[in-house]
This record gives structure tokens, sequence and C-alpha cells, in this order.
């Protein structure tokens, strides 16, 4: 039944634990203002039939509302609303107190994107790895104008405010990869200001944070790598936005159709065949002629080969972009953060 | 039966050619031809902002760039927003047909102030001008809301639609002042408290809103204006503000302000349904009681804009709370509205079908209102198109169709000439089908999660993005009709005579249009506004000379 109605009203799939809260609520006001609605229409369009003019009395009897009547067009919807009202306000308290023992994880906001830093590291751009079945407790801040942390499957959202840390926390019931939107308009790429959830198992969680400690793909300032780039590491850029590389490829460590190049050189990626591989020139090049003899894993085999498209030159060039995206060094996220912190629980 | 048209000729000359010349008409006092005016530029302006929402529309069709970059999109949203909200529904009913009507209903020759009525179109004018000049020459991107830190950050120059905003914002102080002096001091004999017109009520408690809340919308728009020019830092951190201050100061005045959109528009369902259904309203009090009560209740609810803003938990119970009460206002409106129709005689007009629009409406606007002050599912709900779509249900489905019925309602009142009828009344039904067709996808578009003010999406959203441009293409064939045949009728249609209605109101016992000074002789209405209940009164006491 309530799958039915989450299908019918265009919900996406209810992938945390308050999720299926407010979606009960959401399914008791929305089935009862049809049922009234349906009533007043209903109700209009028999008037309409049975009152229409010509068909009923030239002159309509004079009556007024008895005191009753006037006082339940008051109680009745009084007492549904507070009932919604109290019942929301119940979800409303539990979905912002975190439970004391929840994974704490720094989320800032910045025009256009969101950095996750868990405390004592690493810290990431763009997706946020959280284990499922664990309560995260998310404390976030701003650099410049207020953004709010959206994740539509988990019917969570915060404002992201400069100056000051709110909170907010979620519980996701099952791995998988889940949308995060800004829903606070903050200018030109509000609307492009995405990022994700990636919920894995607590197992898989650990082992994904063990070996982020130890390679960190940090990004931090975008802007500067720009005048570091060597002459033939500018030509390769260029060749990246010409040939559409970077419609799939990003630049700041965030995963998009296909890895991320930040930080990629030199970098051991697992393979969708099992196995893994590292980042070398040849491995590169290979990638490019033949992009499908090695894929990465968790990307799907989409990327068109470029054999006959790229010179060797422009191979060169790209490949010597490519070495150059080595993040900076991390700083640990701690540090990332204003000195002024949220109150202890 | 036909409306009774058994008045003689109408004496004298009419308030549309008592003088002659454009002259006459920019220095005019009269507040007959002050809300003409009005009217004209509030229809220029909802031309303006319609035809902005068609390009976000056309934007919106798919997924990246359409017809227009990023920033193009967000100022055409902002252009969209300004011109929508402050310049055309915050004054729309009160300025044209409140202004018409108001005398006209209580029997008297003119508005209290008259000479400040012409000021605060002037004004208006002035405040609408400079926001527009601002708004397009400083490419604003803000959102009609200005939100703080973005809007004291952003690069573009902000200052003159901040200053035109505040211009405008005096001309409806200074018309909510008129009106509530006019009210206290202008009634005939005979007119007590509880047989003042529905729509008078409606419009006094509009004017109550009007002149506590706007000071406050003044002042945070001078704040702004503070913090940009000379760095005050009120609403920066850095310097020890808070940007949250600026937001409860906005909707401090702006939940306010949405009843100020709303409640004119209620009174003229309250007046037309009574016309067309030939009977006393079901509950003159509760009418009564709940404009009153939506005028002090609805300051009280402005924190429901800020549920996910970080505000105390508490906070926003209490403001859960309130709002729930003030939601009951709109309830028992509607239900006496419906009781009004019950073993009526109805009459299929223009002016009704809209009416019957708007009830409909009316409820899902309101309800979806409720489901967005509850906390929890506020979580989910808060800015994405579920609350575009409520407030464009309110707004457009509710304050518009009202406008639409007053416009058609009291066009022969006017204008003195008729409209043709069926015309009319298709059109209404496409307009009706029209809006709900772009705004019905809008709410399951927020429940996917769509936020507003996006030029760009995932491509998941597009079906129900197609759907909605859609219908808004219906929803413009049909404000284009409407144009059209009353263009028409304002030359050619045919003459109205004194009450085509057949209206018990009182702004009907005079001509159609009404001469100069409204009335010929200072009348005196010794019935109730709405007494439907009795073979028609028509002429009986119409002039007590
Ligand atoms: C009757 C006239 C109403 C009008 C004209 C109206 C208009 C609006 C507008 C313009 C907004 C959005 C403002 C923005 O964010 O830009 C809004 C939001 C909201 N309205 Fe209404 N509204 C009305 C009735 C109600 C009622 C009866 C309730 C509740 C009892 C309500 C509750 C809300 C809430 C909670 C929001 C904020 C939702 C959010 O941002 O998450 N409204 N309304
Ligand atoms: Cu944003
Ligand atoms: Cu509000």
């Amino acid at each position: 039944m309530s799958e039915l109605l989450r299908r019918i009203l265009f919900l996406p799939d209810a992938a945390s634990s308050l999720a299926p809260r407010v979606d009960r609520l959401h399914f008791f006001i929305i089935v009862t203002t049809f049922i009234v609605g349906a009533g007043i229409g209903l109700t209009g369009l028999i008037f309409l039939v049975r009152y229409r003019r010509g068909r009923a009395e030239a002159l309509a009897p004079v009556m007024t509302a008895p005191a009753w009547l006037e006082a339940a067009f008051a109680g009745v919807p009084l007492a549904f609303f507070l009932l919604w009202g109290a019942l929301g306000f119940q979800d409303y308290i539990w979905a912002r107190t975190p439970p004391r023992e929840a994974l704490d994880v720094y989320v800032t906001g910045k025009q256009w994107m969101w950095k996750f830093a868990y405390p004592g590291g690493p810290g990431m751009v763009g997706v946020l790895h959280v284990p499922t079945g664990t309560p995260v407790r998310l404390l976030l801040t701003s650099r410049d104008v207020i953004h709010s942390f959206y994740v539509p499957a988990f019917r969570v959202k915060m404002d992201a405010l400069p100056g000051r840390y709110t909170e907010i926390w979620f519980e996701a019931v099952r791995p998988g990869r889940y949308r995060v939107l800004c829903a606070e308009y903050c200018g030109l790429d509000h609307s492009r200001m995405r990022a994700e959830v990636v919920a894995l198992e607590p197992g898989a969680f650990e082992t994904w944070r063990a070996r982020q400690r130890s390679e960190p793909t940090w990004a931090s300032g975008e802007g500067e790598e720009e005048s570091l780039l060597g002459p033939l590491a500018a030509e390769g850029r260029v060749v990246a936005a010409k040939q559409g590389c970077l419609q799939c490829h990003t630049l700041d460590g965030t995963p998009h159709i296909g890895p991320t190049w930040l930080g990629l050189y030199g970098r051991e990626e697992p393979l969708a065949s099992g196995g893994s591989v590292r980042a070398d020139v040849a491995y590169l090049t290979e990638s490019m002629m033949d992009p499908l003899a090695k894929v990465v894993a968790g990307y799907a085999p989409v990327m068109p080969s470029f054999h006959g498209r790229l010179s060797a030159a422009e191979v060169g060039a790209l490949i010597e972009f490519i070495k150059s995206l080595q993040p900076e060094r991390p700083e640990p996220p701690p540090v990332q953060e204003p000195d002024y912190g949220p109150l202890p629980r | 039966m036909a409306p009774s048209h058994a008045e003689g000729a109408p004496r004298g000359p009419s308030y549309l050619n008592a003088e002659q010349g454009l002259w006459s008409w920019l220095t005019t006092h009269d507040h007959k031809r002050i809300g003409v005016m009005f009217l004209a530029v509030l229809l220029l302006m909802f031309l303006l902002g319609g035809v902005f929402a068609m390009a976000l529309r056309v934007e919106l069709l798919t997924p990246g760039d359409t017809v227009m970059g990023r920033l193009a999109y967000n100022r055409a949203f902002t252009v969209h927003g300004v011109v929508m909200v402050w310049l055309f529904l915050i004054p729309s009913i009160p300025t044209s047909f409140g202004n018409f009507l108001l005398p006209l209903m209580l029997g008297a020759r003119d508005v209290a102030f008259p000479r400040l009525n012409l000021a605060s179109f002037y004004l208006y004018v002035l405040g609408a001008t400079m926001t527009l000049w601002g708004v397009f020459q400083g490419g604003v991107d803000t959102g009609w809301t200005f939100y703080t830190p973005y809007s004291t950050a952003t690069g573009r120059d902000l200052l003159p639609v901040l200053v035109g905003v505040f211009v405008v914002g005096f001309s409806t102080i200074l018309t909510g002042i008129n009106f509530i002096t006019t009210v206290h001091t202008m009634r005939a004999p005979g007119i007590t408290w509880m047989k003042v017109p529905l729509f008078v009520w409606a419009l006094y408690g509009t004017s109550i809103i009007q002149v506590l809340a706007t000071p406050v919308l003044g002042m945070v728009l001078a704040l702004v204006a503070l913090e940009r020019v000379v760095g005050a830092g009120l609403f920066d951190p850095g310097r020890g503000g808070d940007p949250l201050l600026y937001q409860h100061l906005f909707w401090f005045y702006s939940h306010p302000a949405v009843y100020i959109m709303i409640l004119p528009g209620m009174g003229v369902i309250s007046e037309t349904v009574c016309a067309f259904s030939r009977k006393q309203p079901f509950s003159y009090r509760v009418i009564v009681w709940s404009t009153v009560g939506i005028s002090f209740v609805g300051f009280l609810t402005w924190g429901h804009h800020m549920f996910v803003s970080g505000q105390s938990t508490f906070g926003a119970g209490a403001f859960s709370l309130l709002s729930m009460l003030v939601a009951i206002f709109t309830a028992m409106k509607i239900f006496t509205w419906l009781g009004t129709l019950y073993r009526g005689s109805l009459w299929v007009t223009t002016p009704f079908t809209y009416v019957l629009g708007f009830i409909f409406l009316l409820f899902f606007g309101g309800m979806s209102g409720v489901a967005v002050a509850v906390t929890s599912a506020d979580l989910h709900w808060h800015d994405t198109y579920f609350v575009v779509a409520h407030f464009h249900f309110i707004m457009v489905g509710a304050s518009l169709m009202a406008f639409l019925a007053a416009l058609h309602y009291w066009f022969p009142k006017m204008s003195g000439r008729r409209y043709p009828e069926g015309m009319g009344i298709g059109t209404a039904v496409l307009i009706i089908f029209g809006f709900i067709a772009t705004f019905l996808p809008q709410f399951l578009l927020g429940n996917m999660g769509m936020p507003r003010r996006y030029a760009d999406y995932p491509d998941a959203f597009q079906p129900l993005h197609v759907a909605s441009t859609a219908g808004a293409s219906l929803l413009g064939f049909g404000f284009l009709f409407v144009a059209i045949y009353l263009g028409w009728s304002l030359r050619h249609g045919r003459a109205a005579g004194r009450n085509p209605w057949g209206s018990e109101g009182y702004e009907w016992r005079s001509d159609s249009p009404p001469p100069e000074f409204n009335f010929h002789a200072p009348p005196v209405f010794p019935r109730p506004p709405h007494d439907y209940g009795r073979p028609s009164a028509e002429g009986e006491v119409d002039h007590a000379a």
C-alpha cells in the first residue's frame, strides 16, 4: 500500500530511517486531502446540477448556519491540523536530535560544492561515504552564502550557514548512491551544486576509510593549480576540454561518469573485473585507446575509444596534464574548519 | 430569469466623461479613475511577469541550457518574482477594485483622503519604475526574497531595487491608511459594522496588515541597503552579524503579506458567491471574524518558512502550531461559501465559473500550506517545487482567479459594457484546466526532490517539467483570450444597464458606470448588503432625496 502510494506520488526510494516516518504522515495528509477535496468537488458539481438557476426555486431560501455548524467548520479541520502538527513535530524532534553514538561528519558548503570531513580524516569533495545502519550526524557550515544540504531519498534537509554550525542526522538503511542537492538558492551554479552520498556496509566503509586515511584524495583550491601547470600540461588541459574528456572526468576529486583525474596518476585503481592496476603512463594511454580493456570498478563501460582522434602529441599532453593533477597534501580536516565548533553534547 | 434592466437612462455624465483628456485623468482625485489607472498599470505588470514566466517554463523544458544560460535564468526568475509579487499581486485587488468600489460600497463620495490616494498612485508608479529599471540595469539575480548574505555579497547592483520596493511599500501603507479611515468615517447612515459588505471587510483586514507589516519590510530593505553601502555588518557573521536575522524580519512582513495577497480575493468571492447563488452568506459573522482572525494571527506564523534554517526545535514547533491556527480561518471560509451555494439559485456566468475554480483551488492550496507547516514533512518539502506549487495554487489558483472574477463581475460597473458571456465562461474553464495542468506536476516534482530556482536539473525530472510547460501554454492562451475579448468589449460590448447581474451589492445602486460623485443624492441603505432572501428591492430606496 505505502509502496504504491510512494510511486503514485513520485517519491524517491525511502532510504533512511526517517524516510518511512515522513512518508507515513505525508500519505495520511494527502489521502485526507484528496478525500475531502473530492468531496468538495462533487458537492460543487451536484449543487451546479441541482440548484442551477431555472431548475431551482427562483427565490432561494433564507438561511444562516446554526452555531453548532459554525463551530464544526472550525473544530473539525482544527482537530486534523493539530493531529498532523503533533505527529510531525514528534518526528521532527527525532530528526533533529542526533543519537549520542552517531558518527560525526563536518559538511562545508561553498559556491558551488560540498566538502565532507571526518574528524581525524579523511576528507572528500562531492562524495560523502557513510556506513549503513549507523546514525550519522552532520555538522554543517558554509564558507560563503547560505546553502542547504538535501538528500531526497533520506527526506533530510538542513541549511548550511556561514559563521555557525547547524546539525541534522540520518541513518541510511541500505547501501547505494543517493543524490545530494543544494536546496537554498546560492547563485550562478546553484542548480549544479550536486554531490552524492555513498552508503556502504559498515565493513566496506571501514575498509574504505582505512584506505583513504593512508592515501587521501582530499582536494582543495581548484583555482590554484592553473598557474602551476607547465606548458605541456596546459596544452593537455585544452585538449581535454576540446575532446570532451571533462564531460565525464572531473578535476576536483568528484567521481562523475568516469573517475576523477585528481590524484589519478599513480593511484591503484580497483578493476571491475577484479584485481587492480596502477595508473601509470601505459595504463592511461591504453584507457584512451581501448577504454573497455580495463574498466574501473563502480563505473559503467561507457567511454568511447579515442583511437584515431588523438595525435601522439595530444596523448602526451593529456598525460602530462593528468600527472599535474596531484592533490596537495591534505591538511587534516579540523584545520579546514573555523576554530569555533559546535557545542559538545 | 433575466436580470432586471428596468432602470431609466443614466442621469448626466459618468465618471468616464465628466471631464475629458489625459490631463484630467493624471490629475484626478476621483477614486474611480485612480482605480482604473491602477488597473491599467497592474495589467501591464501582469503581462511583463507573465512573459518571464513563459520564458522560465520554456527553459525548463530540458535539463541543461534550453534557451538561456544559468545566469539569464537566475535573472529571469528574479524579474518574474519581483514583478508578480511586489508590483502585481500585493497591490492588485485593493488598489484597483478596492479603490473603485470601497466608497461606492459605503455610500461615500470618495475615499477619506482623495489627494493622498493620487499620491499613492504616483508613489507606486515611481517605485515600480525604479524597481524595474533596477532589476534590468543591475541584472539582479537574488530572487524576490533578497536573502542575505547572497544579496549583500552579490556583485550586482541591488540598490535601486531595494529603494524601488521600499517606495512601493509606502504607496501600500498610504492606501491602507486611506482605506481604514474611509471605513471608519465614511459609512453612509445605516451601514453599521455588521452591515458592511464583505468585500469591504476584506479590504479592511488587508489594510490593517498593510499598515502594521509594511514598515517592517521597509526596515529590512533599508538594513540590506546599509549593509551594502556602508558595510554595516548586520548580516555578516564575520563581523558579529547574523544572516538569519534577515529571514526573521523578511518573513515577519512576508507571511502577513501572503494574506495581503489573498484576503482581498476572499472578499471578492464572498461578494460574488452571494450574487450568483442569490442567497445571503451562509454565515456573515464567520466570514467577518475569520477575516479579522487572519489579519492578526497571520503575524505569528513567520517561522514556518525557516524550519530547516537552524532555528530552535522549540521555535519550529511553536510556529507550526500557530500556522495550524491560521489555516482554520481559511477552512471556515471555504465551508461557508459552500453553505452559501447550498439550495441557492446558481447562475453560471464567467465570474461564477472563477468562483468555483477559486474555492476548489484554494482548498488544495490551503491544504498544501498545512502540509508544509507540518515540521517533519517540511524537512523534505522545504524549498522544493512542492512549495512552488503550494504558493502558486494560492497566488494564481486563488488570488488570480479572484482577480479575474472581480474583473468580469465589475467590468460592467466600471465600463458600462458587457462582454460576450459564452466566451468568458469557455475561457475561464480553459484557464482553470491550464492552471491545474501547470501546477499539479509541480507538486510531484517537489515530492521527487526537485529544488526550486534550478536552471538545470537531473534528467529524471524532465517528464513532469514538460507537462508543466504544456499546461502553462494553455494558461497563456487563456489570458490572451481574456485580453482580446475584454479589449474588444470596451469599445463594442453591449451597454450593460445599471445592474446587469441583478446584484444586491450597494455598489450597484449607482449608475454603471457611476457618475463623478458616485450617487446623485446621498444614498441610504436600510437593508443588509447581501440580502437576497426577498424579491429584489431594486430601486426601492435608491436615493433618499
Ligand atoms: C492563504 C494564502 C497563502 C498564501 C498567499 C501563501 C503563500 C506562500 C508563499 C508565497 C510561500 C513561499 C515563499 C517563498 O519561499 O518564496 C509560502 C510558503 C509557505 N506557506 Fe503559504 N501561503 C498561504 C497559505 C498558507 C497556509 C494556510 C499555510 C499553513 C497553515 C501556509 C504555510 C506555508 C508554509 C509552511 C510555507 C513554507 C514552506 C517552505 O518553505 O518549506 N501557507 N506560502
Ligand atoms: Cu544552492
Ligand atoms: Cu508563511
